[in-house]
């Protein structure tokens, strides 16, 4: 990641506009502002209840923001369209994961290249020959997606019979099925042991490499530092800062919002 | 290698038995009566029905209870372009895709105000929306006279093609086929091309999405499926296959009246898909061949069994046969519950504690 500790330079993929949300009377997001840069790995932490969630589910169209929007590729994003915020780029994991447990691996990553193909019903009937070649490349590609997070050898079990490590993966290929340019994981490390966060950091490096910008909501602040180029910090649903992390660790605010002040 | 490959049409030999014996069963049947022939074709007809509410229930999870409502449109669509009733004799080619369509509109009717809802709530709606159909067909008689209210429609024509009609006799080949049994050929062929683009459905990039919106919503979108286009489609398939069913059931028996298309009849069928197996194909025909014969054959088998057995008819066959259905219903549920013949990946790895109803 040596060239891409300055990624300054680089164009804007997503840019947070003043990005309000509120239930009831909490605020959950006041007006937060931030810009990820193409090709860059992004951390967003803070405490729990800071509203880190609460971000991801208003930029990938899961929640109205009560204020603000977002703009990506230069474009604004239309809310509360989450298969739309999918067909821009942006694709997600869940804190909890959320799969689709009975069907298979390899099926949950095919339905992942549902917003990349066409087939409809019609082709389907008929078995058109158009079709048939489409479900050939659905599944090729999911099965090298499998291969790329290295969970091949479950291909056919059901998604909810695979280990916790293994869902935390194949919901990451079936995220990347969809060929996002902006790759946001809610605490992927979330119960894991200290290999199993090596190999998801050397994953997430990969992911990073082949092009992919990546946002990253994570509690593990080691991974966090080592791996994020940039890292903003959320407390009480308003931005605290947004710098590098060698800034970021030495900021007095957030080592007040982490330790309690 | 095992009797579940052997039972499998997986051989051409498999195939061939299964053929054989599909071809076979219209004439052994006949031999105990036209009535008999007659149960095989409802029978037939309700596999159509719960391979048609399969789609909706099994694959994309939407707990459907007024299905029969599509099955009425279909019926009644072929009765009205069909009959003296309005003069109308129109032919096949033309009726069931009318009647296909008309039970589409009234899918994407019943899905768009609905899609917002689930589980519980969804039932609730859908049983509204057959009772509505329902007691719209009881009562469209005035001011003006469409659908004859609860007199129903009589002289429906048959199944033309050309000038083959599957009504009465008729000689092929020096075998002479009673109306029935013409009209289960009809039905085993439409019955196998709707399997068969049901299992093309359910490995399809929409079955797929359909499945996926089943299992959990929020990630569907989240992966990019348009779920409300989706769903929307769910009902539409589910629907029109309904209308064809329900167009051949007016044509094979020349009337139609509200009271086919009741509440239980919706119950009956969604029976049939969660008894054979929710989104497992086998098992949903599986369940709508047992549920549709197994009344009847109880109604045929009760009286003679208990003549042999006291002497005398103690409890009247039509009570318990609904004793001894809903008794086998419970068991199965007890000991079955995710069907007889459920897909076979869910069987081997029952789960313990499946996550349910986490929104």
């Amino acid at each position: 990641m040596s060239d891409n500790t300055n990624p300054t330079h680089k164009p804007v993929l997503l840019a947070a506009k003043q990005v309000a949300k509120h239930f009831g009377g909490v605020k959950a997001l006041r007006d937060v502002s931030l810009t990820i840069r193409q090709g860059e790995i992004y951390g967003l932490i803070g405490p729990n209840g800071a509203g880190k969630t609460t971000f991801f589910n208003c930029m990938t169209g899961l929640y109205i923001p009560d204020g603000g929007g977002f703009d990506f590729t230069g474009t604004p994003l239309v809310a509360d369209a989450p298969d739309q915020a999918a067909a821009r780029g942006i694709a997600r994991t869940f804190q909890n994961i959320r799969l689709f447990g009975n069907m298979s691996a390899l099926e949950n990553v095919m339905v992942g290249r549902h917003v990349r193909t066409r087939a409809g019903v019609i082709g389907a009937m008929f078995n058109s020959a158009a079709t048939r070649a489409e479900e050939a490349a659905i599944r090729e590609r999911a099965m090298a997606l499998l291969h790329y997070v290295d969970i091949a050898e479950r291909a056919d079990d059901l998604a909810k019979n695979l280990s916790y490590g293994e869902q935390r993966r194949l919901e990451i290929a079936r995220a990347l099925a969809t060929e996002p340019k902006l790759l946001c994981l809610d605490e992927p490390a979330a119960g894991m042991n200290a290999t199993e966060t090596g190999e998801l950091r050397e994953l997430i490096e990969g992911i990073r490499g082949d092009g992919t910008t990546v946002l990253l909501i994570e509690h593990d602040v080691k991974l966090v530092m080592g791996l994020c180029d940039r890292v903003a910090v959320l407390d009480y649903g308003a931005l605290v800062i947004e710098d590098v992390p060698a800034v970021v660790q030495n900021d007095q605010r957030v080592i007040e919002a982490y330790l309690g002040a | 290698m095992s009797i579940k490959n052997w039972l499998l049409p997986r051989s051409t030999v498999g195939i061939g038995l299964i053929a054989i014996a599909l071809i076979a069963l219209p004439f052994a049947l006949a031999t105990g009566g036209q009535a008999w022939v007659r149960i095989a074709n409802f029978a037939i007809l309700y596999v159509f029905l719960a391979l048609g509410l399969n789609i909706v229930v099994g694959l994309a999870g939407l707990l459907d209870l007024g299905y029969i409502a599509f099955y009425a449109v279909g019926a009644y669509t072929w009765a009205l372009l069909a009959s003296p009733h309005f003069g109308l004799h129109l032919p096949v080619w033309a009726i069931l895709p009318i009647g296909a369509a008309c039970a589409c509109v009234a899918g994407v009717l019943l899905g768009s105000p609905t899609l917002k809802l689930r589980g519980d709530y969804l039932a609730i709606v859908t049983l509204g929306f057959g009772e509505i159909v329902r007691i719209f067909m009881n009562n469209l008689n005035a001011p003006i006279n469409i659908t004859n209210g609860a007199q129903g429609i009589t002289l429906i024509d048959p199944v033309k093609i050309g000038d083959f009609s599957f009504a009465g006799n008729s000689t092929i080949f020096g075998l002479t086929l009673s109306g029935p049994q013409k009209y289960y050929f009809l039905l085993v062929a439409l019955a196998l091309l709707v399997i068969v683009v049901n299992l093309r459905l359910q490995n399809s990039r929409i079955g797929r999405a359909w499945q996926a919106i089943r299992e959990d919503e929020i990630a569907a979108k989240a992966v990019g499926i348009n779920t409300r286009n989706v769903k929307l489609l769910a009902f539409a398939m589910g629907a029109s296959f309904g209308g064809i069913a329900g167009g051949v059931f007016a044509a094979m028996q020349g009337f139609v009246s509200p009271e086919s298309f009741s509440l239980i009849e919706s119950v009956m069928i969604l029976a049939m898909v969660v008894l054979g197996g929710m989104g497992h194909i086998p098992g949903v025909i599986l369940g709508a061949v047992l549920l549709a014969i197994l009344p009847e054959a109880l109604r045929y088998g009760v009286a003679p069994l208990q003549q042999l057995l006291f002497g005398k008819v103690l409890v009247d066959p039509e009570s318990l046969r609904m004793l001894i259905f809903g008794l086998a219903l419970v068991l199965v549920m007890r000991f079955k519950p995710a069907g007889l013949w459920p897909a076979p990946e869910r069987k081997a790895h029952g789960n313990p504690n499946p996550e349910e109803g986490r929104a």
